[in-house]
């Protein structure tokens, strides 16, 4: 596959033949490449291999009947209940959120789009104990607005909205970051010519706008909610640590763990390293076809030009 | 000057409305809600928070061991990231999809399953134990786990550039009768410098932050393996408010500083690039 698009196309074509004359001067030895390989692969073989297999195998080791048991029991199940809903809150917010600064940043041109980008980025810079305990001083009952709320009768912090807040502030860059450079990349042309021809902003945004940036909104919607569903520090500073009421599942873990009740806490954990390795799979996917399309559109291009 | 260029497209207004609205709710007023309330203490009070021998042993254990681990996360970074793009080996895939794992795995879990493979009963905590070496429960213990979760920074950075560098130039230091090894410290290295600073300052931005995967793995001893976030939520545990909120500014201002640095790697990185 490879060498047959190097052969049609005549820049790669030089470039190969320039890299087969002068390969054995621009690579390793044998010996020395098999060296780097093995230290590099032990490397992550130790790190996040090991981790993995010593969740599942602790998650195991008494049996799939207690593993059922751990995850089927009341409270492990309000918690993965708990966790699905705050994904289900936070995620679309996030989507929209993301898709309303792209078409701002990405599609028109203003002052201060590069200040604007950076304060979206501004929650991955803070540790996420800090992030929870911002959310606990506006609407804490020694917060800003905590009076205001107990006189209402509303409870956020140590409630479900807390942890949502928490998690929202947490993953809000994941989508916009992803769209943010991929729209500005893709001009705006395709949706000038949309309103010209006379379609309403909604439907160019839905027609035009959105196939183009579906591969990339999929991707931070899942790296979104895969942090959402992960999230531990800020929202366990937020949470209270009610059991069966403001648990999530990533604060389960942590309760059974502290208890000795250590199989139980590796199999919630394992449910958790599931979902990771899903979201690994489905982003890998992404990439994959995301890379195809690339070439492809390249390929089309080359074709138009010669 | 106007404030925006003329446009044909609708929607700027709105989608500008939701961007402004949605940040101040959820950035910019817990943001200054803590600044405020930092500034209802006085100087003196907030000096005495944050330089206590506590706070100051848990800054020293929290930059150190960042440190140290962005370190490690550099330099085994660029090993694996040249590995990834340079070799072509069964399970290169596999691997590659794997580097992520830290990103996607719940810093709980990875807490529990590093304490579980390090504490003296563990896999490797007990290969460790004959010769007196303990992980769990020590400041090395920290160290593993900032290291595990700063892997994917500096191999995702210098990965893009390690593909796109020129093969010219290493032909051309090669034909110019340069070894392997001196093409790589002369025509190599300084290409990458950019991203792997880049990577390097965000591992460690990560490192200083992190709480939940060190937690378990720490033992929690004040003024021997406490973390500065820890420190935080014990103070918020004790309903010291006051106490967790200067900590929290002193950290704020550390990450702000760091944003910054990290926005100045990469606009020098795309100069170098472009």
């Amino acid at each position: 596959m490879l060498e047959k698009t190097a052969s049609t196309k005549g820049t790669t074509d030089r470039r190969a033949a320039n890299r087969g004359i002068a390969a054995a001067a621009v690579t390793e030895p044998r010996w020395v490449q098999a060296v780097l390989i093995s230290t590099a692969m032990s490397f992550l073989g130790l790190f996040l291999v090991l981790p993995l297999v010593v969740v599942f195998s602790g998650a195991l080791r008494e049996g799939v009947r207690s593993y059922m048991q751990a995850i089927t029991d009341p409270v492990a199940r309000a918690a993965i209940r708990l966790t699905l809903t705050v994904a289900a809150v936070a995620v679309p917010l996030n989507v929209a959120f993301g898709l309303a600064a792209a078409w701002a940043i990405g599609k028109f041109r203003f002052h201060g789009r590069e200040v604007l980008t950076t304060l979206i980025e501004v929650p991955f810079s803070v540790s996420p104990v800090v992030a929870g305990l911002m959310y606990v001083l506006v609407f804490g009952r020694q917060g800003w607005l905590g009076g205001w709320l107990e006189a209402h009768g509303l409870r956020i912090i140590f409630a479900t909205p807390g942890i949502i807040l928490a998690t929202i502030f947490v993953t809000l860059p994941f989508v916009a970051r992803e769209l943010i450079p991929l729209m500005r990349e893709q001009g705006t042309e395709e949706e000038e010519a949309a309103i010209t021809l006379g379609a309403d902003g909604w439907t160019t945004f839905r027609r035009v706008t959105l196939p183009n940036i579906r591969w990339g909104l999929l991707y931070g919607a899942v790296l979104c909610a895969a942090r959402a569903m992960g999230e531990f520090g800020a929202v366990s500073v937020v949470s209270g640590h009610i059991r069966g009421v403001t648990n999530t599942m990533t604060l389960h873990v942590e309760i059974l763990y502290n208890e000795y009740q250590g199989t139980a806490a590796f199999a919630v954990a394992s449910l958790l390293s599931l979902l990771a390795l899903l979201t690994l799979a489905a982003k890998s996917v992404i990439e994959w076809r995301t890379a195809r399309a690339d070439d492809r559109s390249a390929e089309a291009q080359g074709k138009e030009e010669a | 000057m106007r404030f925006r260029e003329h446009s044909v497209l609708p929607g700027f207004g709105l989608a500008m409305g939701v961007t402004l609205a949605y940040l101040g709710l959820l950035v910019a007023l817990p943001l200054s809600a803590t600044l405020l309330r930092a500034s209802t203490m006085s100087w003196a009070e907030f000096w005495r928070t944050v330089s206590s021998p506590r706070a100051v042993a848990s800054y020293r254990l929290s930059f150190g061991l960042s440190l140290a681990a962005a370190l490690i996360n550099a330099i085994f970074g660029l090993l694996v990231a040249w590995v990834l793009v340079r070799y072509r080996f069964p399970g290169r895939r596999l691997a590659d999809a794997l580097v992520d794992l830290p990103f996607a795995l719940p810093t709980s879990v990875a807490g529990i399953a590093l304490t579980g493979l390090y504490s003296p009963t563990g896999w490797i905590g007990r290969l460790l134990e004959p010769a007196g070496v303990r992980i769990a429960f020590t400041p090395l213990g920290v160290l593993v786990a900032l290291v595990f979760i700063g892997i994917p920074f500096t191999v995702r950075m210098l990965q893009p550039v390690l593909a796109d560098l020129d093969p010219e130039i290493e032909e051309a230091a090669a034909a110019l009768g340069a070894g392997r090894w001196m093409t790589f410290w002369g025509a190599i290295l300084p290409g990458l410098w950019p991203a792997l600073l880049t990577g390097f300052a965000l591992a460690f931005a990560r490192a200083v932050g992190e709480y939940g995967s060190v937690v378990f793995i720490s033992g929690n001893m004040p003024m021997k393996t406490e973390i500065t976030p820890l420190l935080i939520v014990t103070k918020l545990e004790q309903y010291d408010y006051a106490g967790a909120t200067a900590l929290a500014v002193a950290m704020l201002a550390i990450s702000f500083v760091l944003l910054f640095l990290i926005n100045l790697l990469q606009w020098w990185g795309r100069r170098r690039h472009a």
